[in-house]
């Protein structure tokens, strides 16, 4: 009986101790489920569906043009976008709700060709519960998380990560 | 398991010191007192008895009263640490807490860190030490309100005669109608609301006993509260969340699935006015030259209607409109808006006018929406002005290139091309507030301020709480506890036929003056002798050891 009552009274602490600990590492979007559903356009006006890419893996990145490290790693996602796009790895970045005008002149000076879109009201950042910027979602070609990723990617970085949702 | 029989048949747990039947005393210590300790009624508390296995171990430590003092106090002189210096949360953002609590506080400042107070009370130990509170709660209760019950209940009305002569009220009497003064006496506890119990001749009036339960109704209210507590970390439960949201705008509800949608229609501040308002305001308004009287942020509420992929233009219906003041939320589902902070005059658009530098002519003026720039404005007749660059909250990096620091237009800066047909190659001029650039030589032309459009952004809290009811009902238990153990008194008075004498004694669990007083009343006149306080002599000490907790 009092094994049972200890027992009992040390799960709810351990529990209490573990939710508390992991309540700043729970993310809206869990490693293994189904990735949110989002459409936006890009600044060509074609239209992303993340799940038409079903079938290929999307490297989903969330950024702004005041954000340094974004800034950093946008070429290196631009050179591997080339290597890994006819090989069925989608790139997507998705811009935090800047005008169009700083996003075009930001793809200009950077000379990127990945699609870029615009998360105008943000419904999309909410959905992913982004914190910090940049942050980077990989999906596999069944349409599941397998990676979140906060902070500056390198190059290897990159292509690693586009080698893990390679078809 | 070693048991304990008594003389009178009845069959104790080992440990006991007054047979919870006859109360006789069981261990020849206790019968050279004076006085028998009634606390938990001479039970046998279970953690004092056996310490043998490591699960006796855990819970006789966490039975001991002393343990669950000690941790209460640790737990306060940690809490109050916890207030000299601010929480890591609410320190400045401009310098890691690894540098600021030593450069703002020197030495203590480092070691406090060091320590981990400035994130104390989400730290495990902290955790831990509250954690341990609750458990002790439940062991100490658990361990004393279960014998206790078993003694209330296994209480015979014939106590043992060592029993009887060990009370602190106590007094024998020879009495001659003994059926009349019974059966006066028995009216008079009747009348005084006892509960009588005869068997052989000997009565046992009881009143009050469920005060005895006051203290574990009060534990168990604690304890409920703190599982409330504990809930907040489940998922779901609670949200505290902030959101800003620009007049005009409108925007997702945060942690309500994208179901809910804010529009801003306006976000006022209001203050008192020296001429209009009340004159009991002036001092107030002449010391502190403003006083807010109201902030307040027209809102409409609207709710999805219909599934939307992210991204896509929700369609959404109108929930209702409101206004939004401090203390005014507005609540819909579980969740509750409140008017927590504001930004007065965020800019919104900015105007200019293209402006011949030398005669100050003007070629028409353009209306830039800063939250979305154009690519270009045409004037007309050849006037053209092309947007290069746009930096919302322009500053200067390291390399002097011009960046933003945010998408926020606080200071916003843009490259300008001016076309005219004197110049069709076009001027090159870099405008920020108050500061013109022009990279490439003289300028004929120049981008002339004209004024800006602001407006307000109002921010609110979004705010969730599941707990709260689970909190009321362990506050609720926790205050039905003290009443009942603080407003009634548990007391007994035991009659008792001894050769032909009758022998009185009785107890209480507090409040000795009143059983006193009680006492005197009901056997005033009835021929048996008033029993005597036997402590007034002997042991004031036993008053203070009468209490329970």
């Amino acid at each position: 009986m009092r094994s049972v009552i200890l027992l009992i009274l040390g799960a709810a602490v351990a529990y209490t101790l573990y939710a508390n600990f992991s309540k700043d590492k729970i993310h809206k979007v869990e490693m293994g489920k189904e990735a949110p559903d989002f459409v936006l356009v890009d600044m060509d006006g074609e239209t992303h569906r993340l799940s038409d890419y079903k079938g290929q893996g999307v490297f989903l990145n969330f950024w702004g043009t005041w954000c340094k490290p974004c800034e950093k790693e946008m070429p290196y996602i631009n050179n591997q976008y080339k290597q890994f796009k006819d090989q069925g790895v989608q790139t997507i970045a998705v811009n935090i709700s800047e005008s169009k005008l700083v996003v075009n002149k930001f793809l200009e000076r950077h000379d990127l060709e990945f699609p870029v879109v615009i998360d105008k009201d943000r419904q999309v950042e909410n959905a992913y519960g982004i914190g910090p910027l940049p942050a980077t979602f990989l999906i596999d070609p069944e349409g599941k998380v397998v990676k979140y990723h906060t902070g500056t990617l390198t190059e290897p970085m990159v292509r690693e990560f586009m080698e893990q949702v390679k078809p | 398991m070693k048991q304990v029989k008594c003389e009178c048949g009845h069959v104790n747990p080992h440990g006991t010191v007054l047979c919870e039947s006859c109360g006789r005393v069981l261990v020849e210590e206790e019968k050279k007192k004076k006085l028998v300790d009634m606390r938990y009624e001479g039970s046998a508390r279970r953690s004092q008895t056996y310490n043998k296995t490591i699960i006796d171990k855990i819970w006789n430590f966490f039975s001991s009263v002393k343990v669950g003092v000690t941790l209460i106090i640790i737990t306060l002189a940690a809490s109050a640490i916890g207030t000299i210096f601010p929480q890591e949360m609410y320190i400045p953002t401009t310098e890691p807490a690894s540098v600021y609590y030593e450069s703002q506080y020197g030495v203590a400042g480092k070691l406090y860190y060091l320590l981990g107070f400035h994130n104390l009370y989400s730290s495990w130990w902290y955790l831990l030490l509250i954690a341990s509170i609750g458990i002790s709660l439940v062991i100490c209760s658990l361990d004393r309100v279960v014998p206790l019950y078993r003694a209330l209940k296994n209480q015979k009305v014939s106590r043992h005669e060592g029993f009887l002569k060990r009370q602190r009220l106590f007094g024998t009497s020879q009495v001659e109608e003994l059926d009349s003064s019974y059966e006066l006496v028995k009216e008079k506890l009747k009348k005084n609301r006892y509960n009588i119990r005869e068997e052989n001749g000997n009565i046992l009036a009881e009143k009050g006993r469920f005060s005895r339960w006051g203290p574990y109704i009060n534990h168990i209210g604690l304890i409920i509260f703190l599982a409330g507590g504990m809930l907040r970390f489940v998922p779901g439960m609670y949200v505290d969340e902030l959101l800003w949201v620009r007049e005009g705008e409108t925007a997702v509800i945060p942690e309500t699935d994208g179901e809910y949608y804010l529009e801003n229609h306006q976000f006022i501040l209001e203050v008192y006015d020296k001429d209009k308002d009340n004159e009991a305001f002036n001092n107030a308004i002449e010391n502190s030259g403003m006083v807010a009287k109201n902030f307040q942020s027209d809102v409409t509420l609207y709710k999805k209607s219909a599934e939307t992929v992210a991204g896509e233009e929700p369609i959404l219906d109108k929930v209702q409109d409101y206004e939004l003041r401090v203390n005014e939320p507005l609540k819909f589902e579980n969740f509750a808006l409140y008017q927590q902070s504001y930004k007065l005059d965020e800019l919104n658009k900015m105007s200019f006018a293209l402006t011949n530098k030398e005669n100050n002519e003007e070629f028409g003026d353009l209306t830039i929406d800063l939250y979305n720039p154009q690519d270009e404005y045409d004037l007309g007749d050849g006037y053209k002005v092309e947007v290069m660059s746009y930096f919302p909250d322009f500053e200067f990096d390291e390399n002097s290139e011009p960046v933003t620091k945010s998408r926020i237009p606080n200071n916003p800066a843009f490259i300008f091309k001016m076309i005219t047909p004197d110049k069709p190659d076009g001027e090159v001029s870099f405008v920020a507030i108050k500061q013109t650039i022009e990279p490439f030589g003289d300028n004929e032309f120049k981008m002339a301020f004209k004024g800006v459009e602001t407006k307000n952004v109002t921010a609110l809290t979004v705010r969730k709480d599941l707990t709260l009811g689970v909190l009321a009902v362990g506050g609720f238990i926790f205050m039905v506890g003290v009443v009942q153990g603080a407003y009634w008194n548990h007391r007994r008075i035991w009659i008792r036929r001894v050769d032909g004498e009758v022998w009185v004694a009785g107890h209480t669990n507090k409040n000795w003056h009143g059983l006193k007083r009680e006492i005197s009343t009901i056997f005033d006149g009835t021929g048996i002798n008033e029993p005597k306080d036997q402590s007034d002599e002997s042991d004031k000490s036993i008053e203070s050891n009468s209490k329970e907790e």
